[in-house]
């Protein structure tokens, strides 16, 4: 199965199961305050899934390292490199 | 000299080959090699350096053949074809010129610090992975001289390939990593990838035959010498690639 139908599936578990609590399609006659909350549970889904994202990326945005020391290390290897090709004769 | 330490790691009977794919990069390749040496020395690790360039007119090739007569033939081994074929080919025609059990393949402007090998070897050895990739996204990973824009799209953009596709990898579009030969044999004959997105279908090939993934943190320091050889629309063809392996593993 490819991943995208593995969502289409997940998706569709999921507005299977809102749909038939939201409508009361199977005549359960669950009562009314369960069907009322069902009602906009998609959306609210759909916005904390968003900020989920939001603050996930933001976060690894805000903690992503800077990593100064190895650049300040490799510039140092570099000089010692080229002194040292240069000895063994490369031109450079 | 520093060959201490070396005869523990030398008798190992395994071989490391690392793949360098150069394109106008003759002020880098030198440096690259030299560090290479330098940790493989250290380290007592059996290894060859695969230098494959594409007809680079700045002359990296004639910089290449002199860096050979230095270290020798069986250390640095020239690979080089006729003109610019891109990066993917240029993985598959070293490969199969390479000697060692293990195949390294990095980038050969510096990005990429070699004194990351080693722990790439020991993470391979920890585990027996199939393959050990190096993720700037983890740990005491990270990058250096990107600035907000840049690290918002690298995140963003990763954030939304780990969701769509849960590969089991933290860096996807790394290009630094430690394969067995003949699991990089079988993956690449399956990639049908460019760019960026070749590196990401590595990895998901990789998750769904089932192989094993370890991982090492690397600090990317972005190049100094040359120029970005990808650009351009790069965002667009990274979504394109990423959709497309969506809906087809
Ligand atoms: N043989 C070969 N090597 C290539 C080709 N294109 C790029 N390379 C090399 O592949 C490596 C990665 O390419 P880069 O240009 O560094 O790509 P990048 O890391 O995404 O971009 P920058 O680091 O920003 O320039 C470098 O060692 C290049 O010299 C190609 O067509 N053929
Ligand atoms: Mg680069």
């Amino acid at each position: 199965m490819t991943k995208l139908l593995q969502w289409l599936f997940g998706v569709a578990v999921v507005l299977a199961v809102w749909a038939l609590v939201s409508f009361d399609l199977l005549d359960l006659s669950l009562p009314r305050p369960y069907r009322e909350a069902a009602w906009p549970m998609p959306l609210y889904l759909l916005v904390s899934l968003g900020c989920y994202s939001l603050a996930t990326v933001g976060y690894r945005v805000a903690t992503f390292n800077d990593c100064e020391e190895a650049a300040k290390e490799l510039q140092e290897q570099i000089k010692e490199a080229r002194e040292d090709l240069r000895k063994k004769g490369l031109k450079m | 000299m520093a060959s201490r330490k070396a005869p523990k790691n030398r008798d190992s009977g395994n071989k490391y080959s690392v793949l360098l794919p150069t394109y106008n990069e003759r002020e880098n390749l030198p440096l690259i090699v030299w560090l290479l040496v330098k940790y493989f020395g250290e380290s007592g690790y059996n290894y060859e350096i695969i230098v494959i360039d594409d007809g680079s007119p700045d002359g990296t090739l004639e910089v290449a053949e002199q860096l050979q007569k230095i270290y020798g033939e069986d250390k640095i081994v020239l690979r080089p074809r006729a003109k610019k074929l891109g990066l993917g080919t240029a993985y598959i025609h070293g490969m199969k010129h390479a000697t060692g059990n293990f195949v390294i393949i990095m980038d050969a402007d510096l990005s990429h610090h070699p004194k990351f090998i080693p722990e790439f070897i020991e993470k391979q050895k920890e585990g027996d992975y199939d393959l050990v990739s190096g993720t700037r996204y983890r740990g005491n990973g990270g990058v250096y001289g990107w600035d907000l824009r840049r690290k918002l799209i690298s995140r963003g953009a990763n954030f939304l390939a780990q969701v769509l596709l849960r590969p089991g990898a933290s860096d996807l579009t790394g290009s630094f990593r430690l394969y067995k030969k003949k699991v990089l044999e079988s993956l690449v004959g399956r990639c049908v990838s460019k760019g960026y997105v070749f590196q990401m279908e590595m990895i998901v090939r990789a998750r769904q035959l089932n192989y094993t993934i370890g991982e090492v943190p690397i600090s990317f320091v972005d190049r100094v010498y040359g120029e970005s050889k990808l650009g351009g629309n790069e965002i667009v063809s990274y979504a394109k690639g990423l959709l497309t392996l969506f809906a087809t593993t």
